[in-house]
């Protein structure tokens, strides 16, 4: 570079030289930290760049003795199965009911609850009952799921025990396909509501205490700061949680879904994540199911960036 | 000042007390449930199967607990669980911690794209089935790397430690040390890391519950039975319902059977639960750190 390049003047020499002899300086200087960052940039290159590479047998005609890259290409084939299948637009509704239900549902409760909390002035009690409502977070799916089993089981379930003892007869909860959703809801309000108020209440300790004293100078009951002072203080954070959520419709989870499938309700709880499950894992149809699982990641990215894009525009936060 | 706040016309009286009964109907609608599984795990299973067991234990026994106790798989399930939360906390607090740092420091040239190397791969990820076939390509399946290395390292919990370095770390520090001669390494052992023992233990607790819950990964890369962590023996008898048969040896009837499998089942849950119930004083305080750090960007 220097060769090819007349250098005229001292300074311009010393624009040319100087950032990048500074920048190997750096670089030579921190070696160290370089190091510590390559442990995890080889398993990044290993477990999660290799299998973008190794994504394209949704393309191929994979067959595990010939390899990847030995595999016959195939061009959209399998996209295009699965788009004909007599599944496909069960699949997508099943997917997009429940993830948009849920979040319908399950998005305002820790708001209302964290509100609710807020206006807690004892402290102590209020401490009990955080520590309560945080405990299921900490549940696993495998014990929450044999939980619904346990209490909605058709004869010893306690929830039935209520149902007959009001003359009711008794319901077969857990392998009703009508119930699966409300299920798979409600259970989720349960067990996540108290965690999730956590970055609502640390948004309402942030509230400035003269806005609500100028407010109740102003003659303002509670009722009306919660509306007037609260709400508005934390919409900024309703907002950006409310974006990510909207992204990421379409990459629900797998677990609960999978363990709550029966041959009784798969009706509704065939979705995406367990259908890949089902034909890859399973079936062994590698292909297929890679095809399908990548058509899941390309509306999720697609949705992310959309979301963003238009809540950049209406309310100027946004997440990048 | 306080007065202010603290009066009250009647309806902000009427609105507390309607405030206290609803935050006390939901906590104990978080709580009954938990309290109903102690309580049934320590009850006579018929009374607990024809529902007459509400508030407090009847026909006290600890025959559930006996079977699960001289029963192997569960055993097995929670010393696999136990070696693999160790061992996957282990290596995946080092190599947040480790990555974590150098990505705090301004003066770290390619940063940014290393930053974005690490985020990509939240948006795009090759998909259950191309990872399931590295694993299996590397003879990794049945063994404890499956479940410890390919999920090693994510971006959220290093986003969450590089923003508690840049926060409480200031850049002035460490350029007072290198100019006292101090290299990286020694300034990482002797000046960072015991500045974030905080950090550290939300990531230990994160990564801790993380593997003493998590099935998936288990599900799909372990297939020998003697290899199930404590959450796939769960699965075979919460979900599927089956127990093994030597728990039942001496249980004669279908009937019988039927009710001392869900004894058992109130009584696995609470066994699997009590390390991380011993633990939850810890998990509250670092999880709610752990959500305030995050929360500080994005």
């Amino acid at each position: 570079m220097l060769t090819n390049r007349e250098i005229s003047t001292p300074h311009e020499y010393a624009q040319t030289i100087k950032p990048e002899k500074h920048t190997w300086r750096k670089i030579k200087r921190n070696y160290e930290l370089y190091l510590f960052l390559l442990p995890i940039i080889i398993l990044y290159l290993v477990f999660r760049y290799y299998p973008m590479y190794g994504v394209q047998i949704a393309f191929k005609d994979f067959s595990p003795s010939r390899g990847i890259w030995g595999s016959e290409w195939v061009g959209f084939k399998y996209f295009q199965q699965f788009f004909d299948s007599y599944n496909f637009w069960n699949l997508i509704e099943n997917t997009i009911t429940l993830s948009f239900l849920s979040l319908v549902f399950s998005f305002p409760v820790p708001i209302i609850v964290a509100i609710m909390l807020n206006q807690m002035l004892a402290k102590r009690y209020k401490k009990f009952v955080q520590s309560v409502i945080y405990a299921p977070h900490f549940i696993s799916t495998v014990v929450l799921v044999g939980m619904l089993n346990v209490f909605l089981s058709p004869n010893s379930g306690i929830v039935n025990h209520i149902i007959s003892f009001f003359g009711g007869k008794p319901v077969l909860f857990m392998a009703d396909e009508n119930w699966f959703r409300p299920l798979y809801i409600l259970s989720g309000i349960w067990q996540e509501t108290g965690f999730s108020t956590i970055i609502y209440l640390a948004a309402l300790a942030g509230v400035n205490p003269e806005l609500h004293e100028a407010a109740v100078m102003d003659g303002a009951n509670k009722w009306k700061r919660v509306w007037h002072v609260d709400i508005p203080a934390i919409l900024p954070t309703i907002v950006i949680l409310l974006i990510l959520a909207l992204g990421n419709i379409m990459s629900i989870g797998f677990e609960k879904a999978f363990l709550m499938q029966s041959d009784l309700n798969y009706a509704t709880s065939n979705i995406i994540p367990t259908y890949v499950y089902e034909l890859g894992i399973q079936k062994s149809q590698y292909s297929f199911s890679t095809a399908i699982g990548l058509f899941n990641s390309v509306i999720n990215i697609i949705l992310i960036v959309a979301v963003n894009r238009i809540a950049k525009k209406l309310t100027e936060t946004s997440l990048w | 000042m306080n007065t202010l706040l603290s009066r009250k016309t009647k309806g902000d009286m009427l609105f507390d007390a309607a405030n206290y009964i609803l935050l006390t109907l939901i906590m104990l609608t978080v709580l009954y449930p938990l309290y109903f599984i102690l309580i049934a795990s320590i009850s006579d299973p018929n009374l607990v199967y024809s529902g007459e067991v509400w508030l407090f234990p009847r026909g006290f026994t600890w025959d559930g607990y006996d079977r699960i106790f001289n029963d192997s798989s569960i055993w097995r399930g929670y010393a696999n669980s136990i070696l693999y939360a160790v061992v996957g906390t282990l290596i995946g607090v080092s190599l947040t911690v480790l990555a974590a740092y150098p990505l705090s420091r301004k003066d770290l040239v390619g940063r940014g794209t290393i930053m974005w190397f690490l985020l990509a791969t939240m948006f795009f990820s090759g998909g259950l089935i191309p990872t399931y076939l590295l694993i299996k390509d590397l003879n990794m399946l049945n063994t404890i790397w499956a479940l410890a290395l390919p999920g090693a390292g994510g971006v959220f919990n290093i986003i969450i430690v590089r923003t508690f370095f840049q926060s409480s770390l200031p850049d002035e520090m460490w350029e007072a040390a290198s100019i006292d001669g101090c290299s990286n390494w020694r300034y990482f052992l002797s000046i960072v890391l015991p500045l974030s023992k905080a950090i550290i233990a939300v990531m230990v607790l994160y990564h801790i519950v993380g593997f003493w819950n998590g099935f998936f990964d288990a599900l799909i890369y372990l297939n020998d039975e003697k290899k199930y962590p404590l959450q796939l023996v769960l699965r075979n008898i919460l979900v599927q319902n089956q127990v093994n048969a030597n728990m039942m040896v001496d249980v004669e009837s279908y009937a019988a059977k039927m009710r001392v499998t869900e004894l058992i089942k109130y009584g696995v849950i609470i066994v699997s639960s009590l390390p991380l119930l011993i633990l939850y004083p810890f998990l509250q305080k670092y999880f709610v750190k752990g959500v305030m750090i995050g929360s500080i960007k994005g």
